[in-house]
């Protein structure tokens, strides 16, 4: 495949960011980190099936700073992605394609994400 | 005007000939995942702790086990179909593509089939 040096004009770098553009390619982007997190949860399953010893050392890690950040970021994620992903499943039903609409449920999906995420680790 | 014959009009076939069973499949998988993950996620949240004989204990239980083996597999299975997009949309060079789909849906059933023998022996009460 040949990639032509031609000169471009420049687009995204320039012009502000539209709310569902952001929450189209963070959609994506969770989504990713989500799959990268799927092997974590395996290795956390082995760690239990493994018996107290494998479980106390894979728990040294996750009660880490860094580990707890890890959990937080993929809650959120998680959270994110899921209320996106209603969004989708609404838009697949047929609703709300109108441009306010997008934005009032984009706003709603940002405020759904922080409030599950916050909410589910104060609980804990 | 459709520049499609006749025929291809009624086998259904566009330019990329599949691609329908994807669209419905991933989005039965979300919501099998909405159910799933959220269930999971609140289940956790509501044991005594973290520490192993909870966690043990909770895993053990036979409707639990069931319920935590389709979740790793749904997992998979959406995670497959998700990255099989992203793939798609950013290898435009053919053999690092078809390479990368296929280490792609080996490395999701690699980790669904690990996850869920984990459960399996968790709940036989077998260490690994």
């Amino acid at each position: 495949m040949t990639t032509l040096n031609r000169p471009q004009s420049p687009h995204f770098t320039i012009y502000r960011w539209p709310l569902t553009m952001v929450l189209s390619i963070l959609h994506r982007v969770t989504g990713v980190a989500l799959a990268a997190g799927f092997p974590m949860l395996m290795l956390w399953l082995l760690a239990v099936a493994g018996g107290e010893r494998d479980y106390a050392e894979l728990s040294a890690y996750l009660e880490s700073a860094v580990g707890r950040l890890c959990l937080v970021a993929l809650t959120f994620a998680f959270f994110f992605h899921l209320a996106n992903g209603v969004r989708h499943l609404v838009w697949d039903a047929g609703y709300g394609f109108e441009k306010h609409q997008t934005r009032v449920s984009g706003f709603l999906v940002i405020v759904v994400t922080v409030v599950l995420t916050l909410a589910y680790w104060l609980s804990l | 005007m459709s520049l499609q014959s006749p025929l291809a009009k009624v086998i259904g076939l566009g330019s990329a000939r599949a691609g329908a069973d994807h669209w419905w499949a991933q989005r039965v998988s979300s919501i099998a995942l909405l159910l799933l993950g959220s269930w999971f996620l609140v289940s956790l949240a509501c044991l005594d702790g973290f520490d192993y004989g909870s966690v043990a204990a909770f895993l053990a239980r036979p409707g639990n086990a069931i319920l935590v083996i389709l979740l790793v597999i749904t997992i998979g299975y959406h995670s497959k179909l998700g990255l099989q997009v992203v793939i798609e949309d950013y290898l435009a060079n053919k053999a690092l593509k078809v390479s990368a789909l296929i280490l792609s849906a080996f490395f999701h059933v690699l980790v669904a089939a690990t996850a869920a023998y984990a459960v399996l022996m968790i709940s036989l009460g077998r260490s690994v």
